[in-house]
């Protein structure tokens, strides 16, 4: 196997990752938390934009790293930055992490390699999307006809579940009109 | 933080450009990265700079929460709404195709451009409304 340059940025990211993870796994500050999730979506969008997911890479460093990071900072206002010390046994928690691990490493044995031109995400309707999303849709990135075009449904389901979390957290912590009227009445 | 005239300059400078970029992000998404999810975030993170230096009440006078409420849902209807015209118009649901008859590239183009502006109002209002709501929770605490 050739080594290549893009490998060592490859590796070199992954083992940020990790130690991103680490450090968060074992810091009691919630706010150092908070600031170093951030920093690890930061990360991940770099290792997107070295596997060419522009598209993923933008979403998370504006999701992940931006927007997200301000509302847990928000939370953090409301609950406190110092995490509890827990006096309980955390011999259960570890095992169940090592075998999801485990199951998780072993079911990525069987995917293909990356980049391999047969693998089957590369067979199905991929070529037919490169070769005559151009002549059908009329825009140039490809992302973006498969996006909103070709899986329409699947942008309209999601754009929907945004909008049920925005409702969600509307009913749970926000104050909707009619209780407000009805504590003045009160 | 309204009393840092340093945040206040730079915020003030910095937010008309982060809504341009918003903007930019949101139309150029059919020729490079970026669309309407993208597009949504930086609006509203622009939004939420403004409520971070300025406080949070002077940003509701900007935008209304009841505005951002009724826009989340607007933002659907725009987008199903697009869907529902491709089956007014003779073809099948979220068929652009059939928004433009001489042309379907072009109704390709309307349909995407519609959809699109539809997740970007959606995504800008449910993450500023968001928000909005947890900053108002710190006070009634």
């Amino acid at each position: 196997m050739i080594f290549e340059m893009t490998d060592l940025i490859d590796l070199s990211l992954l083992l940020f990752l990790a130690v991103l993870a680490i450090t968060i796994a074992r810091l009691r500050n919630l706010f150092a938390v908070v600031i170093v999730t951030g920093f690890y979506s930061l990360v991940s969008a770099a290792l997107f934009t070295v596997l060419d997911a522009v598209d993923v890479a933008f979403t998370e460093a504006a999701v992940g790293a931006g927007i997200s990071t301000v509302i847990m900072l928000a939370t953090l206002l409301i609950v406190g930055s110092e995490e509890k010390k827990s006096s309980q046994p955390r011999i259960l928690p570890l095992l169940a992490v090592i075998v999801t691990g485990a199951c998780l490493v072993f079911g990525t044995l069987d995917m293909p390699h990356y980049g391999d031109p047969d693998a089957p995400i590369h067979q199905h309707v991929a070529p037919r999307y490169i070769e005559d999303s151009f002549a059908e849709i009329g825009v140039p990135n490809i992302v973006t006809s498969v996006l909103a075009s070709y899986r329409g449904y699947d942008t309209l389901g999601e754009t929907c579940v945004i909008f049920t979390a925005g409702v969600a957290v509307l009913m749970l912590i926000g104050q909707s009109l009619r209780f407000r009227r009805k504590d003045e009445a009160a | 933080m309204s009393d840092q005239p340093i945040l206040r300059v730079i915020a003030k400078m910095f937010i008309p450009f982060l809504m341009l970029f918003a903007l930019y992000v949101q139309f150029h998404g059919d020729f490079g990265p970026g669309g309407g999810f993208q597009a949504g975030v930086i609006f509203a993170a622009a939004l939420v700079l403004y409520a971070l230096i300025f406080g949070t009440e002077q940003a509701k006078h900007v935008v209304h929460p009841q505005a951002l409420q009724l826009l989340a849902a607007g933002g659907i209807l725009l987008y199903a709404g697009t869907g529902v015209a491709g089956i007014l118009l003779g073809g099948n649901f979220l068929d652009y195709g059939a928004l433009d008859h001489h042309n379907p590239v072009h109704g390709q183009h309307l349909g995407i451009l519609l959809v699109e502006l539809g997740v970007g109002i959606t995504v800008t209002t449910v993450m500023t409304s968001t928000f909005f709501i947890f900053s108002a929770r710190k006070k009634s605490t």
